[in-house]
Parts: structure tokens; sequence; C-alpha cells
């Protein structure tokens, strides 16, 4: 031990030299493979990685909730304040979880019980470990429902998880986390599936929490932007191992592990300008139920030598910043570099000065919403899914379409494609009203529009090959003369998404998310569309495969002349790829700009706000950053705020904004913003 | 509530016509003849004058629109009407039958739920074990068997065991409680077992499934005894699809309780169901399987109230 650490308290928690098996039917997956790490009262500890790389497991092994019978820990030792949780009792453990250790999942919209009332989800620990009376179970969960930001707690303890939002079920669960004073939280993808403002409330809450209370907190997570935020320190796995640790500053700024350097720089970031070609890991990670001897990541590193053939272990190269890489001795020396990022050439490809290949004017989509009253007491209201929304798309640009979710951003998508008929307004493409068209004249405009889907893993058919996907459109609309024609087209486009002809044979499940991806690229282009919507392609996939497909999408419309309505909410992501962005809320369009000129300087307060809200993975701009989370949620749908229907957590609205609804104003050449403070 | 009751109801009417009106038509395009099954059945031979009066005075005579407006009309003003076999109001007819079928019905559900719930959780919590394997066998055997069989073996084991036979005449649990379940209880077993097995699986698999959940493994970590976590979390969730199985088994047993009602010598609904149909007794047919079509609309709306009560999802009125 180095005199510095000795000065350190004691670890709360230390997980020395951790296994984890899963036997399935194919075999033994070693999901968990020698994973050593300490984490001391008040600390944050992130534990970065990708989908199947062992960080979930192996936490899920501390608070021993492995899937039984399937998952055991064959090796290794939990200490938890002097005691080795793997020696206890199945009793002596229940004793503890919820007490002393808590544990706060991924999904808060089925995390609670659905037939509870939330106060006896919040109460259930109370009773069970501190034997509280109903009184001081009632009092004690008002407390925390307040200390979570939950307002008339008295009576929404009554309520059930359904009369929850997403954001308000997931401070519940802290709440329920929180309950018993735990000196450890264990928190597993807390934010994921929230909006980009209520992601930052709830971490902010947590860190606050966890500085107040000193509570130990583990942040399981693949968003390197939360990270660098408010992590201390950070271990970054992959394929089972932990193959860096150190505090978030040497990982973030001297990453001394190839895979570490390869995912910092693959993920698109906020304050980037567009231009800069995203470097990826090429490949896909190792199957774990027979992983390649020696280095884990060696097949997808550009450093690899003769010695990566043997296991590397996890060694201090500086004081307490660890690495598993045998080079790290020359990356720390700055012998070995990775090339610098390639530009691509921007913004010469878009004829700003053509006609608008889309056009697009005054769409609204109302949808009818009908409330079953008794039999003859049916009330209808209206859901303003898209309400006067107006922008143009010139041929071979980008336009990126970002917001939180229900603010109509894949309606508008699903209106570009007329999968749904528009209540009033004009979408023209190539000057002609689609809108207005009969699903008969629709026929030529839909090759040459064309979309690519979010769920890479629902939106191909299992039962068909990927070949017959492909060419199920070449057949239908005629434009291959026959069968082998098309399997000759087939061949072409799977190379060209950068797949292999000989996986024309191979089902959906036979491929990972990224290919699966890619073959829905596959099959847009197989119709040589001009137009293609792609409505959120890379919010499924890990960061390493999200570089290559949005590298791959920009490729392609490079080569094709395509031109991208790029509909996502991840800020970064949209900034990466678009030339001009539109910011929508409930419905409307807030602003409207070219990208860089958007992030750079922002003006309308709600895309100011979801870009303070966004968290950007280096830790030395997110100090500068003052944490200024937006409050509050977005109002429904079904009865949208009055005047601008951003004023209830606008910082700047005041009496005018509740009347006044604003038009979009060309504020500077080609930025519109929507806003009668600006 | 109470208006969400009433809207139902209401819904019933509609339901109701559509069944009168399919049930009506099909038995008039069968064919077959109630007067000349019950005058020339034993090969008797009556005049054609004779065969004429009895079906001007059965109302048969009638045009077929006529024939319905007037079983219409009585069904309205809850007039069921004659046997056209025996001349006996139907109502009476049906309302014996319908007491001791109903009992057999209730008293097998009864019996279903208590072997079904916990052997079907026990089954689901120990799954891929041998306690598992054995409730399955068991589960599996009563789908198998079917209950007319294993009724015989039920009175066969009674007469060799205990030198005891079921009494023939029915004796209304009114009368005397304890010879009345004592008949009852044993064609009630005979059914309940198969509709346990049912009712078991279904209990077993939505377990299994409902224990996967994000929300079981909350309950866990928060440190919530096993007990509590099946009795409390898992439970109410997973009885729900098990409800809708129960209300659908119930509502067959009224009427479809046929041979076992024949072994145990019962005289229930089925089996005058059954000689309805031999015999063409219009009016005593249309009103069983009016009576039954209400049996399930109510058991359904039965199942629908529990839902409420057991989700609050649906209690409060969202998606």
């Amino acid at each position: 031990m180095t005199p510095q650490t000795a000065t350190l308290p004691p670890p709360l928690l230390s997980v020395e030299d951790l296994h984890v098996h899963f036997v399935t039917s194919r075999g033994v997956v070693r999901a968990v493979e020698g994973v050593s790490y300490e984490i001391r009262p008040g600390e944050v500890l992130a534990i970065v990685g990708e989908s199947g790389c062992g960080k979930s497991v192996s936490s899920l092994a501390v608070m021993r909730l492995l899937a039984k019978p399937a998952g055991r820990v064959v090796h290794g030792r939990i200490m938890f304040e002097g005691v080795n949780l793997l020696d206890l009792s199945d009793e002596e453990m229940r004793e503890r979880r919820g007490r002393d250790i808590s544990m706060i999942f991924q999904e808060p919209m089925t995390s609670l019980n659905p037939v509870l009332p939330i106060g006896l989800q919040i109460k259930e620990p109370l009773f069970i470990h501190l034997k509280m009376t109903e009184e001081q179970a009632q009092a004690r969960a008002v407390e925390l429902l307040k200390m979570v930001g939950i307002t008339d707690p008295e009576r929404r303890l009554d309520q059930y998880p359904h009369q929850f939002s997403g954001g308000m079920r997931q401070r519940v669960m802290i709440a329920i986390g929180l309950a018993c004073n735990p000196k450890l939280i264990i928190a597993d993808e807390p934010t994921t599936a929230l909006d980009v403002t209520i992601q930052a409330q709830i971490l902010e809450l947590m860190k606050e929490l966890s500085r107040k209370l000193n509570i130990a907190l583990i942040v399981i997570t693949h968003n390197l932007g939360v990270v660098a935020r408010y992590a201390d320190r950070v271990n970054v796995m992959y394929a089972a191992r932990v193959v860096e640790q150190g505090t978030a500053d040497q990982v973030f700024l001297a990453p001394r592990h190839p895979y570490a350097m390869g995912l910092m720089r693959s993920v698109p970031r906020l304050d980037q300008p567009r231009g800069l070609k995203l470097e990826t890991i090429e490949g896909l990670p190792p199957n774990l139920l027979d992983p390649p001897k020696g280095c884990r990541f060696a097949a997808r590193c550009a450093f690899k030598a003769d010695i990566c053939a043997q296991d590397p272990p996890l060694v201090e190269i500086e004081a307490g910043h660890f690495s598993a890489c045998l080079r790290a001795p020359e990356l720390a020396a700055g012998t070995l570099a990775p090339a610098p990022q390639a530009r691509v050439d921007a913004g010469a490809r878009v004829a700003k000065d053509a006609p608008p290949l889309l056009d697009v004017q005054g769409l609204k989509k109302f949808f009818t919403v009908t409330r079953k009253g008794g039999l003859f007491s049916n009330t209808t209201s209206q859901v303003r899914a898209v309400n006067d929304v107006s922008f143009k798309i010139a041929p071979g640009e980008t336009l990126g379409l970002v917001g939180e979710s229900g603010c109509g951003k894949t309606t508008i998508g699903r209106l570009v494609l007329r999968l749904e008929n528009p209540t009033e307004g004009a979408i023209k493409f190539k000057g002609e009203d689609i809108a207005a068209k009969s699903l008969n004249e629709l026929r030529d405009i839909r090759r040459k529009i064309q979309v690519i889907f979010q769920d890479p893993y629902s939106s191909l058919n299992p039962r068909m090959t990927i070949g017959q996907i492909i060419a199920e459109p070449l057949m239908v609309y005629k434009i291959v003369p026959n069968a082998k024609a098309a399997a000759e087209r087939v061949a072409e486009l799977l190379v060209q998404v950068g797949l292999f002809a000989y996986m024309a044979e191979r089902y959906p499940h036979e491929m990972s998310g990224g290919q699966r991806q890619r073959v829905g690229i596959a099959r847009a282009l197989a119709m040589e569309p001009e137009f293609i919507v792609c409505d959120e392609p890379v919010s499924a996939l890990d960061v390493s495969i999200q570089g290559q497909i949005i590298n791959l999408l920009e490729n392609l419309q490079h080569k094709l002349n395509l031109t991208y309505l790029f509909i996502a909410h991840d800020l970064a992501v949209v900034r990466h790829i678009s030339d001009r962005v539109v910011v929508m809320y409930l419905g409307r369009l807030m602003e409207m700009a070219d990208g860089d000129a958007l992030y750079a300087e922002p003006l309308h307060p709600y895309t100011k706000a979801l870009l303070d809200a966004a968290p950007v993975p280096d830790p030395s701009v997110e100090r500068a950053r003052a944490p200024r989370a937006l409050k509050g949620e977005t109002p429904s749908p079904l009865n949208p705020p009055s005047g601008c229907v951003f004023h209830t957590r606008c910082p700047l609205a005041d009496g005018d904004c509740k009347n006044i609804v604003p038009e979009p104003r060309e504020v500077k050449p080609g930025h519109f913003v929507a806003c009668i403070k600006v | 509530m109470l208006g969400y009751l009433a809207n139902r109801t209401l819904l019933m009417i509609p339901t109701l016509v559509g069944v009168a009106i399919l049930i009506f038509f099909m038995l008039r395009v069968v064919p077959g003849d109630i007067v000349e099954v019950k005058l020339r059945g034993d090969g008797g031979s009556v005049t054609q004058e004779t065969i004429e009066k009895e079906r001007a005075r059965l109302g048969l005579d009638q045009p077929m629109i006529v024939q319905f407006g007037q079983w219409m009309t009585g069904l309205a003003t809850l007039n069921l009407g004659n046997s056209m076999w025996t001349d006996r109001p139907v109502v009476e007819e049906i309302s014996l039958r319908l007491e001791l079928t109903l009992q057999v019905a209730l008293m097998a559900t009864v019996i279903a739920i208590l072997i079904a719930i916990p052997l079907g959780t026990l089954s689901a919590l120990f799954k891929d074990t041998w306690i598992d394997y054995t409730i399955r066998i068991v589960t599996i055997a009563g789908l198998a068997v079917p209950s007319f069989w294993l009724g015989m073996i039920i009175i066969l084991g009674l007469l060799y065991l205990f030198n005891w036979l079921p009494p023939i005449t029915y004796t209304p649990f009114y009368v005397d409680p304890v010879a009345n379940i004592s008949q009852l209880i044993w064609p009630a077993l005979a059914v309940g077992y198969r509709y346990s097995a049912v009712v078991a699986r279904m209990v077993r698999s939505s377990i299994v499934e409902v224990m996967k959940e994000d929300y079981i493994r909350t309950a866990r970590a928060k440190g919530v005894y096993e007990k509590l976590v099946v009795s409390r979390h898992a439970m109410r969730n997973a009885m729900l699809p098990a409800i809708t199985v129960i209300g659908l088994e119930f509502a067959f047993l009224i009427g479809g309780l046929v041979v076992t009602e024949q072994v145990f010598n019962l005289n229930g609904l089925g089996r005058l169901f059954v000689q309805a149909i031999s015999r063409n007794d219009f009016t005593l047919i249309q009103s069983i399987v009016m009576l039954i079509a209400v049996v399930f609309i109510v058991t359904n709306l039965v199942v629908d109230l529990l839902y409420a009560w057991l989700d609050p999802r649906i209690r409060y009125g969202s998606k």
C-alpha cells in the first residue's frame, strides 16, 4: 500500500477477484472474470462498458441477486464492512439488502409493482428492517418523497405506479433505495430510460444525496458523459474484465488502455463541431462462451503486437491508475499514439440554392383520444402531436430533428412517409404534395423515400433470411428482372453496408444489433432512394457500434447523394451528423438553425436547457459547467399549456408567454426561434 | 362503479338478442319435428289431422317470424313458456336442475381453486425440480383423464372400500345439508380434478412469468422476506390470467356436465339439455341456451370486476 492510500478511510466494499459463470444450454458463459475494485464512503464509482461486458452482472453478484440457478459466483470475495457477503446465509444476506446496500434499477416503468400503492412499496423495507410502526413509516415515507422532490407526498403515497411518469417513478425508486439510510447504493443504468432533462434532475439528486448522507454510490452506465459529470473513480470493463481503473480525470484525460481510448474517441460529442469523422472500434466484442486467449481486445486493437497473446494483468501505472494493457507504458510515454481524426468534407455537397427536396409547411397532426365513460358519455380529447411545423430540406442535406419523448419528432417522420395522414398542412417532395396523393400515386414517391427504424431487433422479420428481407422490395417494385439479378443486387448492397455477401443466407437472430441495423440500411438502399427518414437509427446500439453506423450513414450520403431526415433524442449524435437542426417541444418547433450555430449559440431557452442537461464526456469541461437542471416535467400533450407550450418550465417566462403563441422568427440569417423573449 | 355496472348490464341486451336470433333460427333449420316424435315416435299411427291440431296447439303452424316475435315478447316479460314435451312451465323444468348443477359447479370451483393455487405456485417456485415434475404429472393426468371415468372409479372405490353408494334421489341442501354434500362432493371432485389441472397449469406458468419481472427483483433488493415476495408481490399479479381461466371453466360447467351427471345419476341441467335436444323441444332448448349465455356473460362480468379489484391500472381506467 502506498502512503497516499493509507490516509484514506478503509473501503466500505471491496470486490476481490470475482468470477461469475452462467450455465446456459450452449455452455458456460464466463460473464465476469477476475474483477476487483473498492469503494469508500461518500465516493461515486462508475462502471462503464458495453452491453454484455459484465458490468451489471458483477453488481448483481454483490447483491447476491444473480438469476438462479444459472448464475453463480465461482471464485472471489465480496467484502462489505469486513464481512464476506458470499459466506452469509440467504437470511443474513436478506437482512443486509435494502438496509445496508440498496439497488436502483434501469427500468423505472417495470421495476415497481403495478398492483401495490407506492406508499406500501416505500414503507416495506422500513417495516422489515427497522421494525417501524405504521405511523413512523408513514412519516418517513413522506419525508423520503419530499427529499426526492415529489410534491404533495401524503396524497401520492396512496397512488399506484401507473399514475407516475417515468422520471417520477425513478424518484420513487430512489426513495425506496434511501429508505433505511443504506451505506451503499448500486444504481444500474438509473437514467438510461429517461429524457435528458429528467436524467440531469435524477443524477443531480443522487449525487447531492450521496454527498449529504455520505453514501457510497456505484453507477453502472454506458453513457460516458454521465461518468464524466458525476464519477470520482471509473472502472472500464470489456469482455468480463476490468481493463482500466482510475480517477475520472485519469481515465478521461489520459486513458491507458486502447479500448478506453477508443471508447472516448468514438462518442460523438456535444462540444465538437461537425466535420470530424468519428473514430470507431471496428469489429465486435468476443463471445464469452469461448473467449480468445490472451488480451480480449487484441482482435479489435490498433496497437496489437505479439506480446498481446499473453493474458494482461491489471497493473498500476501511476498512483491509483490501473491498466490491463501490456503496452500501457508505451502509451503513457507517447510512443504509441492513435492516428489523428480524419476530416470529412462537410458542407460542400449541400446544394443550398437548389429548390428544397422536402418542403414541409404548416404541418399538423392531431390524434383523437376517446376516454370511455358510460354507454353514451364517451369524451374525446385531442393530442396535438405535431402543431404547425414548417421546415425545408435541401438535396444532399441532413436535417436533425431533436426533442424529448412526446415532442412529435417520430410523428413527423411517419407523416413524411405517409404512414399517418396529416390533419393539416403540406409535405412537398420535389414540389409534389405527398399529403394530397392517393395511395396509387404514392407508390412511385415511396420508392424515393425510405426509412431506417430504431429497433433492429423487432423491425426485421425473424422468419425471413437477410437475403429475402432485402430482396422483397426489389421484387415487389420489379426493380430487377428476376431472382438471380435480385440475389446479385442483394450481395452488392450487403457489401455496400459493410457486410459480406454470404450473410444473405442468415436469419436476423444470427446477427448482432449493429449488423442488423446495417441490414435495415441495405433494405432501405435497395429502392435506390433519394431521401431517407432515419428514426433513432443508433439509439439501441452500443457506443462503439453507434460510431460505425453513423460513419456508414455519412459515407453512403456522400457516395449516393442521399438526403436524410435524422430523428434522435441524443443531442451529440444529432450534432455530429446534421447540417441543420430542428428542436421540438410538445409538438411545436422551438428553434431551427445551422447545426454548429445552434450548438455554439442556442437562442431558445429550451434549447439552452437541453444542451445544459446533456453531459459531455470530459470531466474538465463538466466541472466548468454550472449544474442547471431544468425544473419540472414535460406537460401532457393532451392538455398542453396555453400560449408558448414551454412557459411552464421556462426561466424567462412572464405573463405574456401564457397568452401569445410565438411564431418562429428569423432572428439571424437561417436561424429561426419561436420565443418572444429573444 | 355503479355506472360501470349499469353500462355492462345494458350491454348484455344486444348480446342476448344476438344469441336468441341465432338459436331460434338454427333450431328451425335443423330437420326434425317435435309433434312427429311425440305422437308417432313409438310407431303409433295417428291421423294427419291430429298432428296438425297438435302443431296448431303448440303454435308451430304460425309463420316463423311470428313465432319469434312471440318468444321474444315472452323473454321480455320473463315468461319462458311451457315445455313442448311435458307441457310443464320451462321455469319449473329448469329451476330444480339448475340448483343442482350450480351447486356441483360451485363446489368443483372451490375444490379446483383450493388445489390449483397451492400446487401451481409450488410447481412454479420449484421449477425443474422433482416437486415441479410430480405436480406436472398430476396435472397432466388431470387433463388426460375423462371426468366420467374418474367418476366411475370414485363410485367403485366408495363401494369397494366403504360399501357405500351415493343415494339415487337428490336431497336439496336446505333439506339435509350433510346428505346433500355427501352426495354432491363426489361429482364435484371428479370434475374439480380436471378443472384444477387446467387452473394449476395456468397459475404455474403465470407465476413463472411474474417471478422474472423487474419488480420481483426490486422487492428482493429491498430485503423483503422471500415468503412475502411470493405472497404479496407475485401472487396478486399472477392471479389475473388464472381468474380468466377459472371464470371460463365455471361457465362451461353449467350445461357441460352431461356425462358426469349420467355417471352419478344426477338429474342436472346437462342431462335436461340433451333430453330436450333429442326431443326437439324448442322452447326448452331455447331457454337453456339463453340461460347458459346469461351465465357466460355474468361470469365474464364478475371476472372483469375481480380484475379491476386486483389491478389498479384497470380500476382507474387508464391504459
